[in-house]
Order: structure tokens, then sequence, then C-alpha cells
């Protein structure tokens, strides 16, 4: 029962839809709910924690704090993107895995999109500026270290020529 | 967790937008970056009947030379322009100095300086530099435009001096004096998060080294930011030294009431400003004599 119905066209990792949305429909939850995309978690939902962490053209936003209309026109990336289409993990995916960046998986999601964009910015980052980067992403698990660890790996990795 | 149900607009000029709000008044809220206004609308805090969307307001937007020396920041300059303008941080080194500490990567990605000094959250370090660098905020409406010292601008607890028709379209910044050094510090217990307290100053010193002109201001420690600069004025005159400085330290921790939180006592916090003041004011003045 929408109450201020708006039609948007979204490109989400590449592909482009089409749907009609309340304006109170926050982008999580269109993302989550009406493209069925759940791999971007919902946590505080009011844009502390960074679990809902997408890419809007390219920029981690958090998605909790948008609106879905306001993605009208506009491109997203989420973590179903971020793998090869058979299936083969990012770099950054499996830096994070052989280096245990996660253990419950919850903040992952949102941690991979703020990385991945990071990595792209900042192509030989220090361990500082990885902390800097990841410091808008709550992890209760892991204490961060090897996710600063995956991220430097990763980086590394990349550098050496390897997506 | 949700927003309340509300009529969105998205507006494609200034002027429908200053139209709109002038017939919805305070029933609508701009909607800019949306980093302090959807948590709230998220939480019922707040609950808008209409959001008008400035996002595509390109006009708003962008850092440009402003009379002789000065810079003009359009409402919509997102922190992420803010701090990737390499000639902001140079000709405003208060500015520099303070942006990696204003919230974190995502919220930067979207958050506006606009929408920042609007919220006149006290905890924020926008409200606090800005009068510290004494600019000058304008605003506008369909009828008529105005510009408001930042001093003047913060009248309360997420309360400025915006009029229900008007929106924030600039911020204009001074050029600084020859001879001034200026430092921003704060204490806050994560990075990004919001400061238990942080403090501005702004220090101009004539060729033998003496105070002309000196400005402080606090953010987290009141319902505004506070403007500390009658505190240090006993600076003027003089040389910044340890026992003057102390003394503004004093004023501040009386004039200030910090409101407490979870991790920090109002005590706790007034000590906080105390100290924060005498290593600003150190750090300022040191740096209005030697360069930088």
């Amino acid at each position: 029962m929408a109450s201020d119905p708006h039609d948007i066209s979204v490109s989400v990792n590449g592909k482009t839809y089409q749907r009609t949305v309340d304006s109170r429909l926050l982008l999580s939850d269109f993302i989550r709910h009406d493209l069925l995309l759940a791999g971007t978690h919902v946590g505080c939902e009011h844009g502390v924690c960074g679990a809902c962490t997408i890419l809007l053209d390219g920029l981690p936003v958090r998605s909790c704090l948008l609106l879905a209309v306001q993605a009208n026109g506009h491109e997203i990336s989420t973590v179903e993107g971020l793998a090869a289409p058979d299936g083969t993990f990012s770099t950054l995916q499996q830096a994070m895995h052989d280096h245990h960046g996660l253990q419950c998986g919850y903040c992952t999601p949102g941690i991979l999109m703020t990385m991945t964009a990071f990595l792209n910015e900042n192509t030989s980052p220090n361990e500082d500026e990885i902390r800097e980067a990841l410091s808008g992403n709550l992890c209760r698990c892991t204490g961060y270290q090897h996710i600063v660890d995956a991220a430097i790996a990763a980086a590394a990795k990349m550098q050496s020529g390897s997506r | 967790m949700k927003p309340a149900p509300f009529k969105y607009i998205a507006a494609a000029t200034l002027e429908q937008a200053l139209a709109l709000k002038a017939k919805y008044g305070d029933d609508a809220k701009f909607l800019a970056g949306g980093q302090s206004l959807i948590p709230a609308m998220n939480f019922r805090l707040a609950r808008p009947a209409v959001l008008i969307d400035i996002n595509a307001l390109k006009e708003c937007s962008g850092i440009a030379p402003h009379g002789s020396g000065g810079t003009r920041i359009g409402a919509l300059t997102r922190y992420r322009t803010l701090q990737n303008d390499g000639s902001l941080g140079v000709a405003f080194p208060l500015f520099g100095e303070a942006l990696p500490h204003i919230a974190h990567p995502q919220i930067r990605n979207r958050g506006t300086i606009g929408g920042n000094l609007s919220h006149a959250d006290p905890a924020s370090e926008l409200p606090a530099l800005v009068v510290a660098m004494e600019a000058a905020i304008k605003v506008k409406a369909s009828t008529h435009e105005r510009r408001i010292a930042a001093a003047d601008f913060f009248q309360g607890l997420l309360t400025t001096d915006l009029q229900p028709d008007e929106m924030l379209v600039e911020i204009e910044l001074p050029a600084p004096q020859p001879r001034t050094g200026t430092c921003f510090s704060e204490v806050a217990r994560r990075r990004g998060d919001f400061a238990l307290a942080g403090a501005a100053a702004s220090i101009t010193v004539d060729q033998e080294g003496l105070c002309t002109h000196a400005r402080l201001s606090l953010c987290g420690v009141g319902e505004t930011p506070v403007d500390a600069s009658d505190a240090a004025a006993i600076l003027v005159g003089q040389r910044v030294d340890t026992e003057r400085m102390d003394h503004v330290a004093d004023a501040v921790r009386r004039m200030i009431e910090p409101p407490g939180n979870v991790h920090a006592t109002p005590d706790y916090q007034r000590h906080v400003a105390g100290v924060l003041t005498q290593r600003i004011l150190a750090t300022a003045y040191d740096r209005a004599c030697h360069g930088l």
C-alpha cells in the first residue's frame, strides 16, 4: 500500500531494474526485499554500523540512509556483483577467505564493498590508511586485524596484476 | 526503524526548491546528504510531511574563489569534495586539519556542508569551525536572500536562524589575515565518531609576535557550537604564554555546560575542553609566529 508511489529505474550490478516504490522505502530494504539481493545486510538502520554499505556510482555509501527513490537513474553495486559470473572470488574476497577476515560474516558484505572501492582508489595503502577506510564498518568478531591483513594482501596481489 | 510516510519531491532547480519550501514551510525538510535527517526519520524523531530532494541542484555545489583570497562553498558540496580539494586545505589550514575528523568514508561521500550546518548538531565539527573562521552563511528564499555571521546563525540545540521559507545556499570563508595560525583538535572514542569535546582556534599576531586577533570555538560541550572568543580576547595585545593560555582554559571550563553522555561525564568533558584549549592555543600561536 504505497502512499506516495514513484517509478524508478536503477542499475544494480549492471542489470537495470524498473520498479514502483513508496517514497519512504529505504534503499537497503529495496535491494533486499524488492530485488531479493539479500547479500546486503542491515544492522543498525541509522548509519553507524556500515553493514549495509553499497556502492552508489562507485562510491561506498550507507544504503539505510538513502531512499530507494533517490537511487533513480543511478548505478549501484552490491556484494553479489563482486565475484565473477562463474563464482570465482574477487581478489579481495579471496584474501578475506585466506586470512580469516570474517567469522560470523554479518558485517562482511559492507566491508567488502567499502574496501573494494578503497583499493580501487588507493592501490598501495599502508595499515593506517586501511584502518581509516575501515573506520565506518563495525565488526564484533575479528578485532579487525585479519581484515587489515586481507586488505594488505589483496592490495599487493592487485598491484602485481591480478584483478 | 523506518521513516513515517511523507511526500517526496525532487526539485530540478533552486527556484523550484525555494517555491516548494515557501509553500510547505515547516512541514517540509530539504533532503541533501541525508546523513542526519534520514537517521532521525528512521527513529521517528523527525516526521516531515514533505521531503524536497535538492541533490540535483548542481548550482548549489562546488568551491570557488570569493573576494580577495576568500572562498565560497556551495551548500551541497559533500565532505568528500571538501577533503579532496587540494587548495582548500592549503588556503584554510583549519579546515584541512579538521576535515579528517568528520565522520567515516561512507558518510563523507554523501554528507554536505550545508546540510551539516542547517542541522546544527552541537557535537559536529563544522559549526565550530565556521564560527572560528568568521564565515558568513548565505541563505535564500523565493522572496529574498541574506547573509548571517556564523556566530549568529546557531541559536540552540539543532536550531538555527533559518526561517521556514529559507535554504542555506552558500558558505563564505574570508581570507585569513597574514601571520595567522590556526589549530583544531578533538578527543573522540573512535576515529570518525562525534567528539567528547573538540576545539578550534585562530590567532593573528603582529611583527613582534603580539596577538592582534583571537578566535576560539568548541564543539560537543553545549547546545550550540560554543563561541569562546570573548574568553580568548584577553590574549589580544599580549604574547601568548602559558599563564595566559591557562587563563583562557579556565574561562572556557567555567562558561561551558557539557551535556555528558555514556562515554564521559560533564566534568570530564569540561576537563578535556580546557586541555584542548591550552593545546590548540599554543599550537595556533606557534604557527602564527613561525608559519604553517
